[in-house]
């Protein structure tokens, strides 16, 4: 039980049971842990600070010039999930971003979810990330959602919900990667006492499953590459992780051109052609001649290629739309309108400010609610009711009034705790999970575990790495 | 390999030689200015034009003072020969290479970085100055340490080293470049205190000072300082020897590719022509005209090197 402002709040820890008992997915860890010296625990999270900095983990904060490169705070204790709850987790993932890639493959064709009214069509025809050029065209393997990040949170023993769904560009996987390296590097021994499930084969899945997807202008082995706007972007350690542990070039726009209706890289040795590119820049930026005709970042002409079957993109354009909010509040119906089935992981309860029933009670119970941005991502641009002084909910408030379709409100949720190593011991903190799901015609991977987000601040429920959150290894036990 | 990313390596080895280069020369002027307060301010002149930034420096400060120098090339970020700015740079090639780099030689570069940043956060004490030069080139050793040891001698690695030894060659003429005068036999008043304290300077600018005493003993002349640091094959930052190296990745590169490339053929031609000459014969010719031409026959590589190997487009 956790004091906040006053009220007694009680949430779920996921190490200690209600009772004060260890919960079993936590006790071999614990085990481990109450026979350490604390002193040593504390000076290899020095040591794990000191690795992260020479490995460059860093982390550009948009528009904060003088924290020019930042660390993702990373706490030692792992957050650990059993076999079950994956299992049961997994399900509904995999379920999940199966409805996705369904639903985006119909958006881009008949509607049929559309004219089955059980998605309001101002809901697509509005929607900033719709791409009405991807109509009628069938991205290889017809596999929009290549890689996508479904974000979970927990409540109780055996609530969990999606919280969103990350299809545009989900970041984070070289967290989850380089977090097991740290650990491993400084717990050995750990290891050995609790039976972990690996996750370093991630940059071999993505790999194997983006090749899955080559075009059909692709003659043998297939040519992969990533995609970065370049070194000053906020994830370009990960985009040079993951071609690093791939084995495949790096590009940006200015390595890039069209050659004899393929996209060729510009190597030592003259212009090669890309079968594969795992883009990590935005719809508008992709091609300058057929978007924003002010971008640096993508290849001219790249469209053209797409479209003749020239050249997979990864993940295919247009499908930001599924990481609308307000489209959000769907999925249980996309989910049982595509796979006949009731959705295995609930939604949070959203109200859609867009609806005038749905506004007039979110501005009642505004200081209790947590409302977000529809198209917002990385915790900016969102309200915590409860956190919010009475100034930042009379200037919120103004703001629904006046564009209410821009906002979703959610209860604010008793995200579960998992305590974090601190000075003075262990402390519960709130998480998330955001697992990595790769999908290609021969099938869906998910790999185990995830990126556990923590808030490092005591009561504090935003878990975003922009906001002040940090990571934790995910430790997801075999059978 | 993308062309960018061979010049990527190319550019943060020539940074980073650059960056060892710089502290060795603000060593020999520092100590010139230290023992002989006279000709300290003419000094420092010559380690700016020798560093390329002389106009730079004389548009923000004007005189000669160690202390305003001395910060110019370590930490101004206005210069962008500085150390500060110049490991900033061969950090950043090594981030858009990173692909290209084993993990240690990259967190190498990395970590001098991080070192350099906090070293140089401050103005550099005088007293404090010998300790932070050690500290930049141990710093370099270390990048090179890693380079040597963990990677493949693939075609990234022979990108970086031409870069290393592009760079040296052109830092050892410059050297030469500003300090002819010295070495020219008409001032050369051959025995006096002056000219010794000039000329071990020079050899101090390219740490090669003990190394001549082993070669030639006591005696010091103007034409065999000029022989050691041109012609010496066996002197790693001689004319010769950088251009041998560079002269060899670039073979390497050709049989990789197996590509014939007008680069290469101007690498030969500077060691097996420019270079194969008595000391005497260059000195007959003009040595700043020696100098000169070979300062343009390295930057024409250097250009050449970036169009064969498509490091932009």
């Amino acid at each position: 039980m956790l004091r906040g402002k006053g009220r007694r709040i009680s949430f779920f820890d996921e190490m200690t049971s209600q009772e004060g008992g260890t919960r079993s997915p936590y006790r071999d860890y614990c085990g481990w842990f109450e026979a350490e010296d604390v002193a040593r625990i504390q000076r290899k999270a020095q040591q794990a600070e000191a690795l992260f900095r020479t490995t460059g983990i860093t982390f550009n904060v948009y528009g904060a010039s003088d924290a020019d490169e930042r660390l993702i705070p990373f706490d030692v204790v792992p957050r650990i999930i059993s076999a079950s709850e994956w299992r049961r987790l997994s399900r509904g993932i995999e379920q999940r971003v199966r409805a996705l890639n369904a639903f985006l493959h119909d958006i881009y064709h008949r509607q049929e979810i559309l004219r089955a009214g059980r998605v309001p069509t101002e809901l697509i025809a509005g929607n900033e990330a719709f791409l009405p050029m991807m109509m009628g065209l069938d991205p290889p393997g017809g596999i929009y959602t290549h890689i996508s990040g479904t974000d979970i949170v927990r409540t109780g023993a055996n609530e969990f919900y999606v919280l969103e769904d990350n299809a545009r560009t989900p970041s984070g996987v070289s967290y989850m990667l380089e977090n097991r390296e740290t650990m491993l590097q400084m717990f050995p021994e750990l290891f050995a006492k609790v039976p972990v499930r690996e996750v370093s084969d991630y940059p071999i899945n993505l790999l194997k499953s983006l090749a899955a997807c080559a075009p059909p202008a692709c003659g043998g082995t297939p040519t992969v590459a990533v995609l970065t706007p370049g070194i000053h972007n906020s994830a370009y350690y990960e985009h040079s992780f993951l071609a690093d542990h791939m084995g495949a070039e790096l590009v940006e726009g200015h390595d890039l051109r069209v050659v004899d209706g393929r996209v060729a890289m510009r190597t030592t040795q003259g212009y090669k052609a890309i079968d594969v590119i795992y883009r990590r820049v935005d719809d508008d930026f992709l091609d300058p001649l057929n978007f924003r005709p002010d971008s640096m970042l993508g290849v001219p002409g790249i469209w053209d290629v797409y479209r003749a079957g020239g050249i997979t993109i990864a993940n295919a354009p247009g499908t930001g739309i599924a990481d609308d909010k307000a489209l959000y509040s769907y999925m249980p119906d996309i989910i049982e309108f595509y796979t006949g089935e009731k959705a295995l992981l609930p939604n949070v309860p959203t109200w859609r400010c867009s609806e005038p029933e749905h506004l007039r009670e979110v501005l009642d119970r505004l200081p209790e609610l947590v409302v977000k941005e529809v198209h917002g991502s990385g915790g900016y641009g969102m309200l915590v009711g409860p956190a919010a002084s009475k100034k930042e909910l009379a200037a919120f408030r103004a703001k629904l009034e006046a564009n209410p379709g821009n906002y979703i409100a959610q209860p604010t949720l008793s995200l579960s705790t998992v305590p974090i190593f601190t000075k003075k011991g262990l402390a519960p903190r709130h998480v998330d999970l955001r697992p990595f799901v790769l999908m290609s015609p021969q099938g869906i991977t998910i790999t185990p575990g995830g990126l556990t987000r923590v808030a490092m601040t005591k009561g504090s429920l935003v878990v975003n790495s922009s906001q002040g959150g940090g990571t934790k290894d995910t430790w997801v036990l075999e059978d | 390999m993308l062309g960018k990313t061979a010049g990527s390596l190319f550019w943060m080895a020539r940074y980073l030689e650059r960056s060892e280069n710089n502290a060795r020369l603000i060593d020999a002027g520092f100590r010139i200015a230290l023992t002989r307060s006279s000709t300290a301010a003419a000094e420092w002149k010559s380690v700016l034009v020798t560093a390329g930034v002389n106009q730079a420096f004389q548009a923000a400060h004007g005189d000669y003072s160690s202390a305003r120098v001395i910060d110019f090339l370590l930490r101004d970020p206005a210069n962008p020969s500085s150390i500060l700015s110049v490991i900033k740079q061969a950090r950043d090639n090594a981030r858009t290479a990173r692909t290209a780099l084993t993990r240690e030689t990259w967190e190498a570069v990395n970590t001098s970085w991080m070192t350099l940043v906090a070293l140089l956060k401050r103005p550099v004490r005088e007293d404090d100055l010998p300790d932070v030069l050690t500290t930049i080139r141990q710093q370099s050793a270390q990048v090179r340490g890693a380079l040597n040891g963990t990677m493949l001698r693939n075609d990234g690695y022979h990108f970086a080293l031409l870069g290393t030894f592009l760079e040296r060659a052109d830092n050892t003429a410059r050297i030469l470049d500003v300090k002819y005068y010295l070495l020219l036999p008409s001032v050369a008043h051959i025995g006096t205190s002056i000219d010794n304290v000039q000329w071990e300077t020079i050899l101090r600018s390219v740490s090669a000072h003990r190394a001549y005493r082993w070669l030639y003993g006591a005696e010091i002349s103007a034409l065999k300082i000029a022989e050691f640091l041109i012609l010496y094959r066996q002197m790693p930052r001689s004319l010769t020897f950088c251009s041998e190296r560079m002269e060899n990745h670039l073979n390497e590169l050709q049989r990789l590719y197996g590509e014939e490339i007008e680069a290469r053929r101007m690498a030969h031609a500077l060691v097996h022509e420019k270079l194969d000459a008595p000391i005497q014969s260059i000195f007959d010719g003009g040595l700043h005209q020696y100098v000169t031409g070979f300062l343009r026959d390295t930057a024409a590589l250097a250009r050449q090197v970036e169009r064969d190997y498509r490091f932009v487009e």
